[in-house]
């Protein structure tokens, strides 16, 4: 074992030096040629920021398209899931009381009508997309709160519905809410 | 077909197409043949060596390898804890983030320096960016050190082996700088382009639409994603890990990170063939473990496309399957293809919560690192199959009335001895750590309530993933178990040292005699192993072992839950 620490602790060294010191650097330079230079892009209006491009935050005012639960309330600084089991009692009935809470601020939306996604937690609590059908079935309290015609909105829906060539179709709440600000101006 | 279904199949024929070609790559690294990328990288191999002070001609048997693994892996193990728990007051911490405490800086340092990356702290609060970058450290030079001991069995695995198997640093530096970093590279830079942060400035904050004000962790992320990913280590930046919208923007990220799982575990099949010169036994091998994949990707994606049952019953629709701890870029068929790949290969790296997947998903999960050799981890994976293939050849042995020989070796009693116990260790490990807490627990339910995020069998899951994770040295979990306390930091610890340390020990030790020994020509009664039918041998074995051994812990839980009313 001797004649092998001397070798291991060299080879440790040098590999600090290629792994922890030359490759992130070496990424870091590259990152200043990419999108915010590897700060993360932000999303301005009038110019102020709003929020990060990729990141979700909450929506809860009525006005708004709401965003999906989220266990870690749209922490940007500490994601989370809710780590619940599917058959857990207490998870269970919080679900129920995320589709209650949605039945009184949607009257004339049927229980069924309601996708699943809408009363279930992100794997991040940070998911800023929500499905086109999650955005629909909140189309007509928006127009209601906004005074603001559903079809209008409807079609804002489908203008920023993204429809990729693999996986699902998604629609990016903050752009939509953006959007949705705009219309009204 | 439906995009979600197509992106899957996708991911996976993408790998394979590129995993054989680099599979060929490899092989030709460890063989010291040449190669198209000799002249870019052979100086950056020279800085290893020369600053290294090793001669990587200098040829080692097969315990002098093990030594070496040992002697380096235990310096690592040592910096890693003085880095961990000194953290507050070193350098690159703009968050002011804490140091850890002794027995969580030892189940980190162990987690990182085994390949696991079980995390029982969180990124964003738990690390400085200095903490980050050597835990990133370590996912590359353990990745290497498994790669390197996977190439002494493939050399000690050659026709006309004998003791002399090549030299350990050679192994392991080429291992790094052939294949681990060029790749990481390539995939950082995907990853900066789509949106991953890569910046060693702190938390920014800015204030929502709504007016809250909203804190966000920001660091060095896109390095370390790409080595997390290819060298199966999983550990992920932030607490979420791939679920999180900074470490995969979007699906075709999605697509690049779940490629990177599966791409060099499934390419050293084919550097095997390579090496040994035995196609037709890598395509065996290879069809095995994808057969035995395939068994359990199918039933995952139905699964949590289908939906939760609970939630079908309160009369609201699934149209995207089970979505509790997934996100809507990846949907449902995605997250079922990660948590295959990513616990088939000892990853461990998640993009949806397996603690929240329908029951048997989460079965299938834990199905996938109990089996630990569905591809494997990098190198160790490999290692893994190797001890079935001799239990396999064995028991074939006994059936026919033969000795029993595998590549023109004869299998003894002292190989067999060394390949059951080591079969049995994972098992053991496992079943008596999940017991052992079970009971902790159960002596007084309210003194531990902290433990468990969930009740009755689902509880008992996620005492039984924990310790299936660490002991597959895979470092993903049932998130919800309360596990940075003193008793799951260092059960979980020593778990990963034996699980990792002992079933590399094991196959060396095997492949290294039989090198040694005389070498039979074939002959009519010879054993065939590369033939359809002795696939099918191993897969048994495989099943047979897996069912026996888990097939009660997995009743008490996710079968109990599945059917509980």
């Amino acid at each position: 074992m001797k004649e092998n620490f001397l070798p291991a602790i060299r080879i440790t060294a040098v590999s600090i030096l290629m792994l922890m010191v030359v490759y992130p650097a070496l990424i870091l330079g590259i990152a200043q040629i990419a999108p915010a230079n590897g700060k993360g892009e932000t999303v301005t209006v009038d110019n102020k920021v709003v929020g990060y491009k990729l990141e979700g935050q909450f929506f809860s005012d009525d006005k708004y398209f709401w965003s999906r639960p989220s266990a870690a309330g749209y922490n940007a600084a500490g994601s989370s899931g809710s780590n619940k089991g599917p058959t857990n009692p207490e998870y269970l009935k919080q679900v129920q009381d995320r589709i209650d809470t949605f039945l009184v601020h949607n009257p004339s939306i049927k229980k069924e009508e309601i996708p699943a996604e809408l009363v279930t937690a992100s794997g991040s609590g940070l998911d800023p997309d929500i499905s086109p059908a999650g955005a629909k079935v909140q189309v007509k309290r928006i127009a209601a709160e906004r005074k603001l015609d559903a079809a209008t909105i409807l079609s804002l829906i489908d203008k920023q519905t993204e429809y990729p060539f693999f996986g699902p179709d998604k629609v990016n709440v903050l752009k939509l809410n953006i959007e949705l600000d705009k219309l009204e101006k | 077909m439906n995009t979600e279904i197509s992106g899957i199949v996708f991911i996976f024929i993408a790998a394979v197409a590129l995993a054989i070609p680099l599979g060929r790559y490899i092989g030709k690294v460890y063989n010291g043949d040449a190669t198209w990328a000799d002249k870019i990288l052979s100086p950056l191999d020279k800085i290893f060596f020369k600053l290294g002070g090793v001669n990587p001609t200098k040829q080692m048997t097969w315990k002098q390898h093990l030594v070496a693994l040992l002697t380096i892996n235990l310096s690592w193990f040592v910096l890693s804890m003085l880095v961990l728990t000194n953290m507050s007051w070193l350098p690159l911490n703009p968050d002011g983030n804490p140091s850890m405490s002794a027995d969580l800086a030892f189940n980190t340092s162990v987690s990182f320096v085994t390949n696991t990356n079980l995390q029982h702290y969180s990124g964003e609060s738990g690390l400085s960016y200095l903490g980050q970058m050597i835990l990133m450290l370590w996912q590359f030079i353990s990745a290497a050190a498994g790669m390197a001991i996977c190439a002494v069995v493939f050399m000690a695995m050659k026709e006309k082996a004998n003791d002399k198997l090549g030299n350990y640093y050679n192994f392991f530096v080429k291992s790094v700088t052939r294949v681990l970093l060029p790749l990481s590279i390539i995939v950082a830079v995907v990853l900066l382009f789509n949106g991953t942060p890569m910046t060693i400035e702190g938390k920014s904050q800015f204030v929502s639409m709504q007016g809250d004000t909203v804190n966000v962790s920001r660091g060095p992320a896109a390095a370390q994603i790409a080595i997390k990913q290819l060298g199966t280590n999983g550990g992920g930046f932030f607490g979420v890990n791939s679920a999180h919208p900074f470490e995969n923007p979007n699906y075709f990220t999605n697509i690049v990170e779940n490629l990177c799982i599966i791409l060099i575990p499934i390419a050293l099949i084919f550097a095997l063939g390579y090496i040994v010169k035995r196609k037709k036994l890598a395509w065996t091998v290879f069809a095995v473990m994808t057969i035995g994949f395939l068994l359990l990707l199918i039933p995952t994606v139905m699964n949590e496309m289908h939906g939760n049952a609970a939630i079908a019953k309160m009369n609201i629709g699934q149209p995207m399957g089970s979505m509790e701890g997934k996100e809507i870029r990846f949907g449902a068929a995605a997250s079922a293809m990660w948590a295959i790949s990513t616990t088939c290969t000892s990853n461990g790296s998640v993009n949806a919560m397996h603690d929240s997947f329908t029951p048997l998903s989460g079965m299938f999960a834990m199905l996938g690192m109990m089996i630990n050799s569905f591809y494997g981890g990098v190198g160790v994976g490999f290692l893994n199959f190797y001890i079935f293939i001799i239990i396999a050849v064995f028991i074939s042995g006994l059936m026919v009335g033969r000795t029993p020989e595998f590549l023109g070796k004869k299998i003894e009693a002292r190989e067999m001895k060394i390949a059951a116990i080591i079969a049995l260790l994972h098992p053991l490990l496992i079943l008596a750590g999940t017991a052992i807490a079970s009971h902790i627990y159960a002596q007084d339910p309210t003194a531990y309530a902290a433990w468990l995020n969930n009740p009755g069998n689902h509880g008992f899951s996620e005492m039984l993933y924990e310790f299936t994770s660490s002991s597959a040295n895979n470092g993903s979990g049932f998130e919800g178990l309360g596990d940075n306390t003193p008793f799951w930091n260092i059960a979980c610890g020593i778990v990963m040292l034996l699980a990792r340390f002992l079933p590399i020990i094991g196959p060396v030790a095997i492949a290294g005699t039989l090198a040694s020994k005389k070498y039979i020509p074939e002959s009519a009664g010879t054993l065939k192993t590369d033939t359809a039918t002795f696939g099918l041998m191993v897969f048994a074995v495989i099943f047979i072992i897996a069912a026996l051994a888990f097939f009660p812990a997995l009743t008490l839980g996710p079968i109990a839950e599945y059917f509980t009313p």
